[in-house]
C-alpha cells in the first residue's frame, strides 16, 4: 500500500505548488468541485443527510409508520442505558468479534503463506481459499444450517461416526457462536487471505536472496523478514476485520435469528428489530448512535496505533 | 428526468382503472394465488392490475407501514387480521366501502361473526377477511393405521383430555420408533397459545393495558410441552424446515402446524391427513390468524380505482375454493359451504375449528411474525430442549411481554 501512495504524492506535488502561482485560478481551485460534485451530491443526500437526521431523530419519538414525531429529549438515551437488551446484544457483538477476529487473520496468513507459490498447486489453493468469499450471505448460510443440523447434519454425522455425542449447534445457547464464527471464518477468510497474499508478492526476492546467502534458514527469514515486512498489511486487516466483525448481522440473522434465546442477537440486529420490526425509529437511532461511537472509538484506537507504527518503521 | 419519469409513471394516464395489491405469500400459497391473479386479470381486461409479493413478516409490514404513512400504497394489500389493531387503523388503514362491497355481492352475513367482528375497528370496516389458518393436527396415515388410531373410515380417532393425547403420541412413537410429533420448537407459540387457549387462559385485560396471564395455566401448558420433549415424544430441537422434513420422511407420524403445508406433503405423495388439533384440556381452542384485505392509507384515493378494488376483493373472496386448497378455511362462507370446497381433502376435514380460531393478543407489538411471538419463542424453545425449567420460560415471557407493554405505542 505505502508504495503505492508513495508516487501519487510526488506528482500532485507541483499541482499543489503551481496553485498559488499563476493563472486559471477559477479553474484550478474550482474546476475540481464539477467532477466530485456528482459523487459529493450523492454521498450529502444518502450518507451525510441520514447521519444527521439519525442524530436529530434519536431526540424524538419518530415512528416508522410516520404518525408520530414528538421532541423526547434524552429519554431514549435513558431508555438506552437501562435496557438490558442493548447490553446483552452489544455483548454479543463483541464476543462475535473477538472470537472471529484472531482467527480471520491468522488463518488468512497461514493460507497465504501456503498460497504463495507458483504453478498449478498455488493456483488451486489460491482459487479454493478465495471460493467461498464470492458467495451470497444467503447461500453460505442455506449451506451451513444444512451442515449444522442435528440428526443429518455434516457435522454430526461427523461427530457420531467418531463417537462422539451429537452437538445441536445453532440451538445451544453456548455452541450458536461459535457455530457462526466458524461460518464467518470459513466464508470471509479469502478476503483477508487476498490482502496477505498480494503483501507477500510485493516482498522483493533480493532479501530473501541476501537472507539465504548469509545462511538463515526458512524459519528465520519468516520471523525476521516476511513477518516484520507484512506488519503493515497485518494492522490494515486487522482495523478492516474488526469493523467488518462489529457490524455482523447477516448471517446471525439468517442462521440463528439471534436465537436460542438472543444468545446471539448482535446490537445491529436489535437495532433492526426496533427500528423496522417495531416502528421504533426514534430509540433505534438512539442505540444506532451509541454503537457508532464505539466503533469510531475502535477505529481511532486501530489508526493511531497503525500510524504510530508507520512513523517507527520509516 | 428521473423525476419527470416517476411523475409520469405514477400518474393514472390510462383510462382503465388501476389495482396494485402487495401480498406477503412467497411459498405454495404464493403459486396459488398467482394462477388465481392470472384468470382474474383474463376475465378483466378493464382492470389495470399488477400484484407484487413482499418478504413474508417483518420486511412486508414494514413496507406497508412506510407506504401507507406516505400516503402512497398500493390499492389493496394483505394484512394478518391479528394485526390489524396494532397496525393503527385509523391512520395507516382506509375504511372499506362497505356500500360497495354489498355492490359486489359481498355482505356481512357471509361471513362468521367472530371473524367479521374483528374487522371492524371504532364501527368501521377495515379489513375484508380472506380466510382462517388454525394450528391442527397432520397425521401419516400408514403409520397411524400401524399404532391402532385410525376409526373405521380410516380418519383418526379424537382423542379428548391430557391423557388420551399422551397415549395416542405413546403409540405413535412405539410405531416410528423416533417421535410421535414433530413441533417447531425453536418457536413453539402456537403450541403454548393454543393449550393456554384450551385451558381458557386470559392475556391481556380487556382496555389491553395490562397483562393478567395466568400463571398456573400457562405453567401447566409449558409443562405439557416440556414432558413431550423429556419422554422423546417430540425433537428436543428443530426448527420450521426441520419440523416439516421429520414429518415428510416419516421420523414423526404426526405434526403439530398450521394447515399450509398440506401442498407440500401432497406434492411428496406421502400417506397423509388432517384433522383438528386435539382438545387436550377444556375447550376447544386453536391458535391462528386469518388472511385479509385492506385498504392502505392513500393520500388521494381515486373513486374508480376503488370500486375496481373492490371488485378485485369480491372476485377472490367468490374464487377462495381455490386458496383454500392450499389449507386455509375460506372465511366467505358461500365458499366455505360450497360443494367444489367440501370435496378438498383433506382441506376440509379441519374445517369445525373456524368459530374456535385463537388470535394473537390485540397489541402494536403482537400478532403473526410480530415481537410477542419472538419473546414467546425465545423463551419457550428453552422448554423443548431442556435449557430452560417451564417456571423460569415463563418468567422470561412475562417480563417481556411487559416490557413490550410498558414501551409506548409507536403508531
Amino acid at each position: 500500500m505505502a508504495v503505492q501512495t508513495q508516487p501519487r504524492i510526488t506528482t500532485s506535488t507541483p499541482a499543489i505548488a503551481a496553485k498559488p502561482g499563476t493563472g486559471k485560478p477559477w479553474k484550478e481551485r474550482w474546476g475540481g468541485l464539477f467532477f466530485v460534485a456528482p459523487f459529493l451530491l450523492l454521498f450529502a443526500v444518502f450518507m451525510i443527510w441520514p447521519v444527521v437526521s439519525g442524530l436529530w431523530n434519536s431526540f424524538f419519538n419518530t415512528s416508522l409508520a410516520g404518525v408520530k414525531h414528538e421532541f423526547l429529549g434524552l429519554q431514549n438515551w435513558r431508555e438506552m442505558f437501562g435496557d438490558p437488551a442493548v447490553w446483552s446484544s452489544l455483548k454479543n457483538t463483541l464476543v462475535f468479534t473477538a472470537m472471529s477476529t484472531p482467527p480471520l487473520v491468522i488463518i488468512a496468513l497461514v493460507m497465504a503463506l501456503l498460497a504463495n507459490r507458483k504453478g498449478l498447486l498455488g493456483w488451486l489453493l489460491r482459487f479454493s481459499y478465495f471460493a467461498p468469499f464470492v458467495l451470497p450471505a444467503t447461500v453460505v448460510t442455506l449451506i451451513w444450517v444444512w451442515i449444522y443440523q442435528p440428526g443429518f447434519g455434516l457435522v454430526n454425522g461427523l461427530l457420531t461416526a467418531g463417537g462422539f455425542a451429537e452437538i445441536d449447534w445453532l440451538n445451544t445457547e453456548n455452541r450458536a457462536m461459535l457455530a457462526v464464527v466458524i461460518t464467518t471464518v470459513w466464508w470471509t477468510v479469502g478476503f483477508n487471505f487476498l490482502l496477505y497474499l498480494a503483501a507477500l508478492q510485493g516482498i522483493p526476492a533480493q532479501v530473501y536472496e541476501a537472507a539465504a546467502i548469509d545462511g538463515a534458514n526458512g524459519r528465520q527469514q519468516l520471523v525476521r523478514i516476511t513477518l516484520p515486512l507484512l506488519s503493515r498489511t497485518t494492522g490494515l486487516i486487522v482495523v478492516l476485520q474488526l469493523v467488518a466483525s462489529l457490524k455482523i448481522f447477516d448471517q446471525i440473522y439468517l442462521m440463528t435469528d439471534g436465537g436460542p434465546n438472543y444468545a446471539t442477537r448482535p446490537i445491529i440486529q436489535y437495532i433492526y428489530e426496533n427500528g423496522f420490526t417495531n416502528y421504533r425509529i426514534g430509540y433505534a437511532s438512539a442505540v444506532s448512535y451509541m454503537f457508532f461511537a464505539i466503533i469510531v472509538v475502535v477505529a481511532v484506537a486501530q489508526f493511531k496505533l497503525f500510524s504510530g507504527r508507520k512513523e517507527t518503521g520509516e | 428526468m428521473l423525476g419527470a419519469l416517476a411523475l409520469t409513471g405514477c400518474g393514472s394516464l390510462g383510462s382503465r382503472p388501476r389495482v396494485r395489491e402487495w401480498n406477503l405469500f412467497g411459498g405454495g400459497d404464493g403459486a396459488r394465488l398467482l394462477q388465481i391473479h392470472q384468470q382474474f386479470v383474463a376475465e378483466h381486461k378493464d382492470i389495470d392490475f399488477e400484484a407484487h409479493t413482499l418478504a413474508w413478516g417483518p420486511p412486508f409490514y414494514t413496507k406497508l407501514a412506510m407506504s401507507a404513512a406516505g400516503g402512497r400504497a398500493p390499492e389493496v394489500a394483505t394484512l394478518h387480521l391479528s394485526r390489524l389493531k396494532g397496525f393503527s387503523p385509523t391512520t395507516m388503514l382506509d375504511p372499506i366501502p362497505v356500500d360497495l362491497l354489498n355492490e359486489a355481492g359481498v355482505s356481512e352475513s357471509d361471513f362468521l361473526p367472530e371473524i367479521w367482528n374483528r374487522c371492524v375497528v371504532d364501527g368501521k370496516l377495515y379489513a375484508v377477511p380472506l380466510d382462517q389458518h388454525p394450528f391442527v393436527l397432520y397425521y401419516n396415515t400408514e403409520i397411524c393405521k400401524k399404532a391402532g388410531l385410525l376409526g373405521p373410515d380410516g380418519k383418526i380417532k379424537p382423542v379428548k383430555g391430557v391423557t388420551e393425547f399422551l397415549d395416542m403420541l405413546k403409540a405413535v412413537k412405539e410405531t416410528t420408533g423416533k417421535y410421535a410429533a414433530s413441533v417447531e420448537t425453536t418457536n413453539p407459540w402456537r403450541m403454548w397459545w393454543t393449550l393456554y387457549g384450551q385451558l381458557e387462559g386470559k392475556f391481556f385485560s380487556d382496555d389491553g393495558k395490562q397483562l393478567i396471564l395466568d400463571d398456573a395455566k400457562g405453567l401447566e401448558a409449558l409443562e405439557l410441552m416440556a414432558k413431550l420433549a423429556n419422554d422423546g415424544l417430540t425433537p428436543r430441537s428443530s426448527n420450521y424446515p426441520a419440523l416439516v422434513a421429520q414429518f415428510t420422511n416419516g421420523d414423526a407420524g404426526l405434526s403439530f402446524n398450521g394447515e399450509w403445508e398440506v401442498t407440500t406433503y401432497q406434492t411428496a405423495k406421502m400417506p397423509f391427513s388432517m384433522a383438528p388439533f386435539p382438545v387436550v384440556y377444556d375447550v376447544p381452542s386453536f391458535a391462528g390468524d386469518s388472511h385479509t384485505f385492506v385498504l392502505p392509507h392513500q393520500a388521494k384515493r381515486n373513486k374508480d380505482d376503488t370500486t375496481a378494488t373492490i371488485e378485485y376483493i369480491a372476485w377472490i373472496l367468490k374464487h377462495s375454493a381455490e386458496w383454500a386448497a392450499g389449507g386455509h378455511i375460506p372465511a366467505y362462507q358461500p365458499v366455505a359451504k360450497s360443494p367444489e370446497y367440501l370435496k378438498l381433502k383433506p382441506q376440509a376435514e379441519y374445517r369445525s375449528v373456524a368459530p374456535n380460531v385463537l388470535y394473537d393478543p390485540d397489541g402494536w407489538f403482537s400478532g403473526s411474525g410480530a415481537q410477542l411471538e419472538n419473546e414467546a419463542g425465545a423463551a419457550f424453545s428453552g422448554v423443548f430442549s431442556g435449557q430452560a425449567t417451564p417456571k423460569a420460560a415463563l418468567a422470561q415471557f412475562k417480563a417481556a411481554t411487559q416490557k413490550l407493554l410498558d414501551t409506548p405505542s409507536p403508531v
